[in-house]
This record gives structure tokens, sequence and C-alpha cells, in this order.
């Protein structure tokens, strides 16, 4: 199977990225296929924005209509004003921005170190962070949650935040493989020149790895947005909740279930990951790829 | 020379310590520690508000006989063996389709993967609404295609696990990345020379696809089962374990246990089941992997 082929050649894959289809009829059946898939992929997410826009009445008309027949824009606003989803929004965002920036910063540090020193226990350590990537969270959560309690920090960010601080073995990984990709040379020459270990971190190999980074922060970000479980078992105050605990508690709040209404804040709050994938799309695959293939 | 190099190998081993020092730190406190606290609270009866009290393997002689714990193993198994390799045989055949040099590839591309931003709650509460059994847009659709009334979907203890396998599919677009990724790398003179000695395109697929891509199905694999094993939003947002506990999970059997029973001791011997579960898991797949991943350059 060896055929003399480089993984990281950019121009052959260009070349040879996907394999041209000879035959014209089974291309048209492909890409018939194809359009049928990404249908069903649009669908359900054309019916959250069309039940999003219906009147109280016409959601439970049945058959169900799949365009609203009076389309009701006011329905955000009624859903965001329900609940103080402005409050929830912004919690949600500071935990998602200020955890991110901790998380990125810190395990970059931690990257740098893995693949820039062959010290004494290295290949030891980098086994252990691998394999913490296996361990689930159930497993640490209740020792954890004991020990935030004793310090006094439920019902706050801390236990949320803080682990973040201390880098993932997710993002350190990530990291890793891009640091790898650093000509040693260069770092050897900043050091000849002078430049001490830190500065080598911070001045050079950083700013080489901006697009790592940004794959890095992105994944950190999408991750804490989403967050349910964690928050669920520190979060007690109305006040301090994030979206996806305020999305869950609306739901019991009614005795019918405004779907309208739900699907309104439901759309809303999927906004910044879908904002954030379509202008950053290239790195957050870049993320994806390289977790997954190295 | 030879102390050069010595005091070369304890400057290197001091930076490397230095740098990686904050994860250290941070495996010692909130990974490391608390598994091994896990492990004596999984020996003991704790409610938090008292004092752990040691029991020795009770808890351990108790799971096995609860009937829940054994519920929700089967609950968990069920979803993950089928969800798992289902997920990962669609999502490759998605992306053997979106690889082939048809227009619009892009956006196919796309779209194909928008659905995986949507995560967590807002996930969990579109599903509610489209599985609705009245008013929801899958049995609307099934009654346009076939005439006939659709399941019960989420309140229907045969129909729950499928329903859950159904969402996570449509959320398949991580996986069709990846495969997407190992496809480009599979060089196009491997099918060329296949060609030439006259293989089909079933034979090609077999013989030169499905092994260069194994890596790239190891890692979903793996990760698959992993995240598979530790479902929640799902059972606590829409369907509460129920009905008659057909999706009582494993971990949300253990969030009960832990933060509404205050079982902590109880919870924590689940945690370490599942722990060991996964690991050996791990490692027996790892081990298999041996004999049909194939690595490019690999003996």
């Amino acid at each position: 199977m060896s055929v003399g082929y480089k993984a990281g050649n950019a121009e052959f894959r260009t070349v040879y990225g996907s394999r041209k289809l000879q035959d014209r009829t089974l291309g048209a059946l492909v890409w018939i296929v194809v359009v049928c898939i990404c249908l069903l992929m649009i669908l359900p997410l054309f019916i959250m924005l069309s039940t999003a826009l219906k009147t109280k009445q016409e959601m439970f008309v049945y058959p169900p209509t799949w365009i609203p027949t009076r389309i009701i824009w006011h329905n955000f606003v009624d859903a965001m004003k329900s609940r103080p989803f402005g409050h929830y929004f912004s919690n949600t965002a500071l935990f998602s921005v200020f955890g991110t920036l901790g998380e990125v910063l810190v395990s970059s540090f931690v990257a740098f170190g893995f693949s820039r020193y062959r010290g004494k226990g290295r290949n030891v350590m980098f086994m252990i962070l691998l394999s913490t990537l296996m361990i689930p969270y159930p497993v640490i959560m209740i020792p954890q949650f004991v020990l935030f309690k004793t310090l006094g920090w439920t019902d706050s960010y801390l236990p949320l935040l803080v682990p973040s601080f201390f880098g993932s073995a997710y993002i350190i990984f990530l990291l890793r493989q891009f640091f790898m990709t650093l000509p040693g040379d260069l770092l050897e020459a900043a050091r000849l020149d002078g430049c001490g270990e830190f500065r080598a971190y911070w001045n050079i190999a950083l700013p080489l790895c901006k697009s790592a980074l940004a794959s890095a922060a992105i994944f950190g970000f999408m991750f804490r947005w989403n967050e349910y479980l964690q928050p669920l078992i520190y979060l007690n105050t109305d006040t301090k909740f994030t979206v996806s605990i305020a999305l869950a508690s609306f739901r019991s709040m009614y005795s019918v279930v405004p779907w309208n209404l739900l699907m309104a804040a439901s759309l809303v709050a999927l906004l910044p990951p879908i904002l954030v994938f379509f202008f950053a799309q290239k790195y957050f695959v870049q993320g994806i790829v390289v977790s997954g293939l190295k | 020379m030879r102390w050069l190099r010595k005091s070369e190998a304890r400057r290197e081993t001091f930076y490397l310590y230095t740098f990686i020092s904050p994860w250290v730190i941070g495996f010692i406190l909130f990974i490391g520690g608390p598994i091994l606290v896990s492990g004596y609270y999984s020996l003991t009866r704790y409610d938090i508000a008292n004092a752990p009290v040691f029991i020795g393997l009770r808890n351990y002689i108790d799971l096995f006989q609860d009937d829940l714990f054994w519920k929700s193993s089967r609950v968990t198994l069920y979803y993950t063996l089928v969800g798992v390799p289902l997920g990962l045989f669609l999502s490759l055949l998605a992306a053997l389709l979106l690889n082939a040099d048809i227009r619009g590839q892009r956006l196919f591309r796309t779209i194909v993967y928008m659905p995986s931003v949507v995560s967590g709650v807002s996930l969990s509460l579109l599903w509610l609404w489209l599985l609705n059994p009245d008013f929801g847009a899958v049995n609307l659709i099934i009654y346009r295609l076939f005439g006939v009334q659709g399941p019960q979907w989420l309140t229907d203890e045969k129909w729950v696990i499928p329903s859950l396998i159904m969402m996570s599919l449509w959320t398949m677009g991580n996986h069709v990345v990846i495969y997407l990724a190992g496809l480009k790398g599979v060089p196009s003179n491997l099918y060329e020379a296949a060609q030439i000695d006259g293989a089909s395109r079933l034979q090609q697929f077999w013989r030169i696809t499905v092994p260069m891509i194994s890596p790239a199905t190891l890692f979903l694999l793996i990760t698959g089962v992993i995240g598979s094993f530790q479902v929640f939003v799902q059972a606590n947002v829409m369907t509460d374990g129920g009905p008659n506990y057909a999706s009582y999970f494993y971990v949300y059997y253990l969030y009960q246990q832990a933060f509404h029973s205050f079982n902590l001791g109880y919870a924590s011997s689940m945690a370490w089941i599942l722990f060991l579960f996964v690991g050996v898991l791990t490692w027996v797949m790892m081990r298999l992997s041996n004999k049909w991943v194939h690595y490019e350059g690999g003996e």
C-alpha cells in the first residue's frame, strides 16, 4: 500500500482531491441523492423557524402547515421578554468567552512545553494527558462537586471557570499537533539570539499558530455555549442561569407549551454558534479534522 | 562534553515541567485527585450533609441487585450498539457522496454540517417538537408519504430509543467532515492502478477506501462509544427517562442518584463501573484495531 505519498502534500491533495465521475448518469444520480440528504438536513431548521413565526392558534392546527398563514415576527420579542433572556445571554457569553480565553491561553502554554522540550518523563506525561480524554465526566463530577461545595463556590461561575484555567487535554493535544510542525531551527535561532524561552513561546510560536488558536477558541466557545450538565449542577439562582438552563426550564413553566415562543427562543440561542460557524468555517473544520486524524 | 549534555538535559526537563505545570496541577486537583476520591466514595455511604461512612463493597453488591441499574445499562447499550455503527455507516456514505465531484459540492457540504452546530438543549427542544405525535413534522411527513399515522415516538416504550437515535443521526456532520478529510488522503493512483487491474467500483471501495480511512473509523468509533455512554441532556430535557424507564440512560440514573436522592456513594460506584467499562472497552477496541486499521507507511 505504501506509495511514497505524504499526508501533508497539499499540492497532491488539490489535484486529486475528489474523484472525477466519468459516468454522467451516475453523476446525476449522486446529485439527486445529495440534494435529498440536504433537504432532510435543512427541514428541521426550517420547521423551527416556521413554528417560531406561527400564531398560538396555528401552532396546533391539524394537519400542521409548513408556512405560517400569518407571520408573527413579534414572537421573537415576546419570547425574549417572557423571561430575562438578555441576562441569560450575557451570563452565557461571559462564561463562554472568559472560559475559552483562559483555556486556550493556558493550553497553548502547556502544548508549547510538550512540543518543544524532550525532558525526562515527557512521553509518560503526554500519555496520561491523552488518556484523560477517555475519562467520562461522571467519574470526576461528584468529588469535584464536593470540593467546590466545601470551598463555598456553588451557585457561582467559579466551578465552571476555574478548571478551564489549567488547560484542557483536548486543546493541548490539538495545539501540540500544530506546534510540532514549527521548524525547530527557528526557535533555536531565536534562542541563540538571546531570546528567552517564554519570549520564544509568546513572540514567535504563538503568532505563527494563529489559525490553530482560532480553531481551538471556536471549539471551546461552542462547547461552553451549549454546555448543560455542569451549569445544571452548579447554578441554582435564576439570575445566574445560562441560556441552556433557562431554555430547559422555560418549557416546564407552562401547562400548554407555547411551542412558537420556545422555538423562537431556541433559534435566538442558536444564533451565536451559527454565526461563529459561518464566519469561521475554515478554522472550525480544521479543528475537527486535526483532532480526528493525527 | 558529558557534563554539557547532562546540563542540557536538565535544562530541557526544567523547561518542560515549567511549561506543563498548569496542566499537571489541574490534573491533580480536578481529574486525578477526584478519580481517587471517587473510588473512595464508592466504598461509602455519603449524603454530603454527613461525613462519608465506610461500608466496603456494599454499594457494588446493591447495584448488582438494582433493577434500575440493569435497566439503565441495557438502555444505554442498546442506544450505543445501534446508534454508533449506524451513525458511522451513514456518515461514511454521506462523505462518499459529498466527495464526488458534483456541482454545488461546497454548498452541500456546508448544509450537511450545519445541524451539528445545533446541540444541547436547543437540539432536544427542536426534536421534542418535531416528534410530537399530533403536530410534529415527522408524523406529518409519514402521513403524507404513506397515509398512515406515525408512532407516538417519545411516549412509546418501543420507539423512544429509535427516536433518539434518529435525532443523533441528524447531527452526523462532524463525522462526515472527518471522513471527508480521510477520503482526501487516499492517493488516487491506488484507484488508477486498481482500475487498470479491472477492479469494480465495489471492489475498489472495500479494498482501497475502507482500509485507507480506517484510522478515522477507529477514532469515530471510540469517541462515539464514549460519548454515547454519557447521554444525559436528551433524557433530562426530553423524556425524563420515560416512558416506563425506556430511556433511563445510565448517566441520567447516576445524576438522579447523586443530585436528587443524594446517594453520592452509590452514584460514585456507578461512576466507577462506567469508568472501568469504558476503559476496558477502549483497550479492547484499540487492541482489535491492529487487525483492521491501516496506517499509512505502517508495516
